[in-house]
């Protein structure tokens, strides 16, 4: 249990997709613009990852891992291929339960669904569990139960949703300031990105 | 070669460039970027990666029924990087190792699946393989840019091999570290799209 919990805090904080590893990046950079549509898209990435990243694990240990389907056979290499195929299904299909049993949710959430399919941070929190998976069990990495990939999933997921809506916030206020021409918009944003991602390499020193 | 094919190859090497105008890509070329060489091999993985699914999927355009286009895309893309991680981990294990998750997020790199959109589906595969070439150089040579920086002002070094001579060291000069940390490497970019958009105008934000 104690595990469970520094490695959702860690997967938060120390290891935080956007400021330590630039994961997502693309969605976002194009969707902080306000903090309520951040907040929509955060949610939903938290959402996704909170379905995918168990499912790949899943993947990983029952059929693709070293002797698991057939004795002597690694399926690794095919790990590229099956994940982003479980990713785009089940983004397909949450777009479609959502769709029938909230059509409200799917209002606000169901413009970003699609995008998230090809947003990093799902896709990259997954190859980081195929890594962790081999870990040694006492690193405070390792991802060595079903539980512990659902802590990752859920702090990982948790780390970006309060990354984009901080970036938003800081954004929102950046629109009346004085900012030279050519680095408004686009430009500023990468530097306050870099100087919110310098702020939270504090963290990096946690010991849990 | 016509004028409308070099146009095709050379507008996103700088002027359209994938990474700095398109803001497509950021993730992977900012994590590679502390040393030139995974960066430059990431900028040819790359490279090889888009033009080759560009050449795919345009010559799959009619056959690809528009509602699973997205998926059939991913498949493309996903055997491509397959094929290119594990040459890498073949022939040059050290960056491969350097690089871990990144090879395969290229899979979900934003320029991919925006060529395949924007430019494969429309457009015959000679056009898309120059178009590949193209974005996948413009992605290089930012990647290249930030990692000479970083990797010169970080640790002194350029591919490994000392460039800053001994007696700059000698007379007080320090590496600088947090070149180094992930920070800097967005502050970089900031400041790229700073120069870049100081000479193209119209790309301002008003």
């Amino acid at each position: 249990m104690e595990h469970f919990f520094s490695l959702f805090v860690r997967s938060i904080f120390v290891d935080n997709m956007i400021f330590a590893f630039f994961l997502g990046m693309c969605s976002y950079l194009a969707v902080s613009k306000n903090v309520k549509t951040a907040l929509g898209l955060g949610v939903a990435v938290i959402f996704v990852q909170l379905i995918t990243l168990p499912v790949n694990y899943l993947l990983q240990t029952k059929v693709l891992g070293p002797d698991c389907l057939v004795e002597g056979v690694d399926l690794s290499f095919l790990s590229f291929i099956l994940f982003i195929a479980v990713i785009a299904g089940i983004v397909q299909l949450v777009e479609m339960i959502v769709e029938k049993v909230s059509p409200s949710l799917y209002a606000t959430l169901g413009i970003f669904l699609p995008l998230i399919a090809v947003n990093c941070a799902i896709m990259g929190g997954s190859l980081f569990m195929q890594q962790r998976v081999g870990m040694d069990p006492a690193s405070t990495q390792a991802i060595a139960c079903f539980g512990d990939s659902v802590a990752f999933a859920l702090g990982s997921g948790i780390g970006w949703l309060i990354a984009i809506v901080c970036l938003a916030a800081i954004r929102e206020k950046l629109e009346y300031s004085d900012v030279p021409a050519p680095l408004k918009g686009v430009g500023i944003t990468f530097i306050t990105v870099g100087l919110m991602s310098m702020a939270f390499m504090c963290f990096s020193g946690l010991a849990l | 070669m016509a004028n409308k094919n070099k146009e095709i190859l050379g507008q996103p090497i700088w002027g359209n460039n994938p990474v700095v105008v398109q803001i497509l890509g950021i993730c992977s070329a900012l994590a590679v970027t502390a040393q030139l060489k995974p960066a430059i091999v990431m900028g040819l993985s790359v490279t090889v990666i888009v033009a080759l699914s560009n050449v795919v999927i345009s010559l799959l355009r009619k056959t690809i029924p528009n509602r699973i286009r997205i998926i059939v895309q991913l498949v493309v893309v996903a055997a491509l990087v397959t094929i290119v991680s594990e040459i890498l981990k073949a022939f040059a294990y050290d960056v491969s190792v350097q690089l871990s998750v990144y090879i395969g997020l290229i899979i979900t790199n934003c320029i991919l699946m925006g060529r395949l959109e924007a430019f494969a589906m429309q457009n015959g595969p000679k056009e898309s393989l120059l178009d590949g070439i193209g974005n996948g150089l413009g992605y290089a040579a930012i990647l290249i840019a930030v990692a000479f920086v970083r990797e010169l002002l970080g640790s002194g070094t350029l591919f490994g091999f000392q460039v800053i001579p001994q007696w700059c060291y000698d007379h007080g000069y320090m590496n600088n570290g947090m070149m180094l940390m992930s920070p800097m490497a967005l502050i970089l970019v900031g400041c790229i799209i700073w120069i870049h958009r100081a000479q193209f105008k119209d790309l301002q934000e008003k």
